[in-house]
């Protein structure tokens, strides 16, 4: 078994080769392997891996990535991850992908699927038309549908049919995937001082650019380290991150709300990796239908899915209260609509319920975090010394 | 002292039937009439009429606040309510508007809604809006149609049938069980005859702009000749009168070989013919109309127009397969079109109107249009080789409105036609 630090090494690596060479290599050792780069927040991973593919996580290209060439591509009120995608596209950072999947999650991501598409970039660009109509028979099936279409792309590349045993493996070793995910942030939520978030976002992110295999067994290895008593208490709060579930804080933001006195026991940076609560039906005849039902009654809140008939308030809520955390902490990257237009809902609702939040935007490439952290510290430690005290519904 | 507008009929007989609206709207609770608040894009007219409800849109409230001077009052409320300065500033409008108790344009209440009709086409932040307003009246009925997007630039049956299927198991039976109306395909049938005739005339006014000098400006004036199409009176005889209204006006301009009517009185030259993409500003709409027709230039097509529905491919609303008829709708809205169609129709567009140029005006607080216009830009600048103009603005915050800017940016724009007119010249002879 690997030490801790040789394995968060890795992963931090991994996380960010922003050339994706691990990828690479694996599709070139066999014939008939294809990369599929997938955008946030959700997508089946499933169904790649059962027709002999592997998805990729596109997160773009973070505080490393200078953005030249994608600037010309969009103002600068609309967020910073379309732009840094670009710059990996026109930079040819993903050259050998063969596939890019646009999962809808808002109007930005949705138009990106446009222009990859008018550049003709990959073989094939898919717009994920994800169901906001939650009736398997209605919604559902159209979430079949648009899972066939990937699969049929797949199989125009690779030829591989897939088969019902192919969908239900892959469907397993993903079970085992967030179940192991789970497990770490069930030690964290009570003893966060094993694992910092930082080296969890590392460990989660790896595995959107790894195989599944490797990273199941990478967790494996994670979770009998941190099932030991590892790590110093330290004095800090416990908080959960929400809005950050598309373009990603960098690395010195995570680390640095950590470190300003904040244990984050939930959040939702790599939302992706962990949408579906639960497993999904492994033994079904019919795998898709499996997974459809999975994503439209399984599914945690986001604020890319309509909620009318279960409020994104009240699930945040449930979650704060079952981690144990003392508040929330809602970052939201600058201009992303789904998560700027949710935090008036959150917001109120949580000062009915005394539920304690601070607020903030950052971009990827953010480099000065000074003025968070203090804004975070302060609340932290208004929290140890206030805690007590009734918040006020404004 | 500004200039009183010039008032042709058609424009007294919209007036007519919009103030019919809102006064209708006023006495909903009287009469018992239901109330639906929807969108433009993707709006389900003939279905709301045929179950007797009167439509509320937002956005059309929020420009009209705009026009008023009154969105930024509002736009400040709801960013008192932790409503952020960088999203959608019709939503915020609304928002404010309503907690400033919802008085709307006209100065008559608007009534609460009884269904909060979610035609998600083309834009995410309509699910976010209507999130929002579910939690400020609990008591009214969402209904979700989700709109399939036309990422291949087609609309497959399958697309069609998962919005038939929600129309039947889920849009029409709520409808029903709010309204007490039982669901009438005949009737609706009728609304669809009548959308067609209105289809064709406005398609037929629009594409008066092939005419030079082009009888109407189809971007600051065609935002008033959607205004029947799109806000509740497609599908009824009303709509159908306007626009023959309307086109016959247009004919007589074109029969006395006038320019389009501007606010300050008919255009007396016609220097340069525009293709505009993206919506205009509200908050200062005459100043910003005054620069464009100041400098003799008319815009011959707009994307902004489509908004509520593209009719210039051919489409039209078919009452022999009506609910099918009404997927197509709203599947085929500008917003709802792949960025490749996007830049094809508009290529089509400079191309048929012989378009001097092509202007986006960009707008800060919408996604749906914004992102990816630079890429659309540098595509029909490529294909067409046509000048391509750049400005930025905001649909109601008066705060992103900078006339300065945005005159200078034009104006070189316009110098830059002139120049690449003389040099054409020049080469002919």
């Amino acid at each position: 078994m690997q030490t801790l630090k040789e394995i968060v090494d890795f992963c931090k690596f991994q996380s960010f080769d922003l050339n994706f060479t691990r990828a690479k290599a694996w599709k070139e050792e066999k014939e008939g392997r294809v990369l599929v780069g997938y955008m946030p927040i959700y997508f089946p991973r499933e169904i790649i891996h059962a027709a002999g593919g592997m998805a990729v996580g596109v997160f773009g290209g973070g505080d490393i990535k200078q953005i030249i060439k994608g600037d010309a591509y969009y103002q600068s009120y609309i967020c910073h991850i379309p732009r840094s995608i670009m710059e990996l596209a026109l930079d040819k950072h993903m050259d050998h992908f063969d596939g890019f999947i646009f999962p809808s999650i808002c109007d930005v991501i949705r138009n990106l699927s446009g222009i990859f598409k008018q550049k003709k970039i990959g073989k094939f660009v898919k717009y994920m038309d994800f169901p906001q109509n939650f009736l398997p028979q209605i919604g559902g099936v159209f979430y079949q549908q648009e899972m066939q279409h990937v699969l049929k792309y797949i199989k125009e590349i690779n030829g591989v049919e897939v088969t019902t045993e192919a969908l239900n493996h892959s469907i397993d070793l993903y079970n085992k995937n967030r179940q192991m995910i789970d497990f770490i942030y069930k030690i964290r939520q009570d003893f966060p001082w094993r694992l910092s978030i930082i080296d969890v976002y590392h460990i989660i992110r790896a595995g959107t650019v790894i195989t599944v295999e490797e990273h199941n067994e990478i967790l494996e290895q994670v979770c009998e380290h941190i099932k030991n008593d590892i790590g110093v208490r330290q004095d800090k709060i416990k908080i959960v991150i929400s809005g950050a579930f598309c373009e990603q804080p960098a690395m010195g933001l995570i680390k640095a709300i950590e470190d300003a006195g904040c244990y984050v026991v939930d959040d939702d940076y790599m939302l992706g990796s962990r949408m579906i609560l639960g497993d999904v039906d492994a033994t079904s005849t019919n795998p898709l239908e499996a997974i459809s039902n999975a994503y439209i009654k399984q599914s945690q809140y986001s604020s890319s899915i309509y909620d009318i008939d279960n409020p994104k308030e009240y699930r945040l809520a449930k979650i704060v209260k079952d981690r144990g955390a003392n508040g929330v902490i809602f970052a939201s990257a600058s201009f992303c609509d789904p998560s700027l237009l949710d935090a008036p809902i959150f917001q109120n609702a949580f000062n009915k319920m005394g539920i304690r939040y601070i607020a903030f935007q950052y971009s990827e490439n953010i480099n000065q975090y000074k003025v968070i952290k203090e804004q975070v510290g302060a609340f932290a430690d208004s929290i140890k010394l206030w805690d007590d005290e009734p918040v006020l519904a404004l | 002292m500004a200039q009183e507008a010039q008032k042709e009929r058609s424009m007294i007989l919209q007036k007519e039937m919009i103030d019919g609206l809102f006064n209708d709207l006023a006495k909903a609770k009287e009469t018992g009439k239901k109330v639906c608040y929807t969108f433009i894009p993707g709006n389900l007219s003939e279905l709301i009429r045929t179950f007797d409800m009167l439509p509320v849109y937002p956005e059309i409230n929020a420009l009209q606040s705009a026009m008023r001077k009154k969105s930024a009052a509002y736009i400040k409320e709801a960013e008192k309510n932790a409503h952020s300065e960088d999203v959608c500033t019709y939503v915020k409008c609304d928002v404010g508007m309503m907690m400033k108790g919802n008085i709307g344009p006209t100065g008559l209440k608007i009534p609460e809604p009884d269904i909060l009709l979610l035609s998600y086409t083309g834009c995410f932040t309509f699910l976010k809006w209507f999130e929002t307003l579910k939690r400020e009246y609990p008591n009214a009925k969402v209904i979700m149609v989700h709109t399939p997007y036309q990422e291949n630039a087609q609309m497959t049956p399958e697309m069609t049938q998962y919005m038939v299927k929600q129309f039947k198991e889920e849009v029409i039976p709520q409808m029903e069980a709010v309204t007490g109306i039982k669901y009438d395909e005949e009737k609706l049938k009728r609304h669809l005859v009548l959308a067609k005739e209105a289809q064709d005339l406005i398609t037929k006014i629009f594409d008066t702009t092939k005419h030079r000098p082009s009888p109407i400006d189809a971007y600051f004036a065609g935002v008033y000749y959607i205004g029947p199409i799109n806000i509740g009176f497609r599908g009824t005889q009303e709509a159908v009168d306007y626009y023959k209204e309307l086109y016959s006006e247009i004919q007589e301009r074109i029969r006395l070989g006038l320019g389009p009517i501007t606010p300050e009185g008919e255009m007396k030259e016609e220097k340069y013919r525009l293709v505009v993409e993206g919506p205009p500003n509200w908050t200062s709409f005459r100043e910003f109309w005054k620069i464009f027709y100041d400098m003799g230039a008319v815009i011959v097509a707009s994307s902004y127009t489509k908004v509520g529905g593209v009719y210039d491919m051919g489409w039209r609303h078919d009452s022999t397969r009506p609910l099918e008829s009404l997927a197509e709708y709203c599947m085929n809205c500008y917003t709802n079109l792949s960025i490749p169609q996007r830049i094809d129709l508009i290529s089509k567009c400079i191309t048929e109107y012989s378009a001097d140029g092509y202007v986006t005006n960009s707008i800060k607080s919408c996604n749906s249009f914004s992102a990816g216009q630079l890429g659309m830009m540098r595509e029909i600048e490529d294909r067409l080789e046509v000048p391509v103009g750049f400005i930025e603005s905001d649909l109601v915050d008066p705060r992103y409105f900078s006339y300065s800017n945005i005159k200078n940016r034009l104006e070189s724009y316009f110098q830059m036609l002139e120049q690449r007119r003389i040099i054409k010249e020049t080469e002919v002879v």
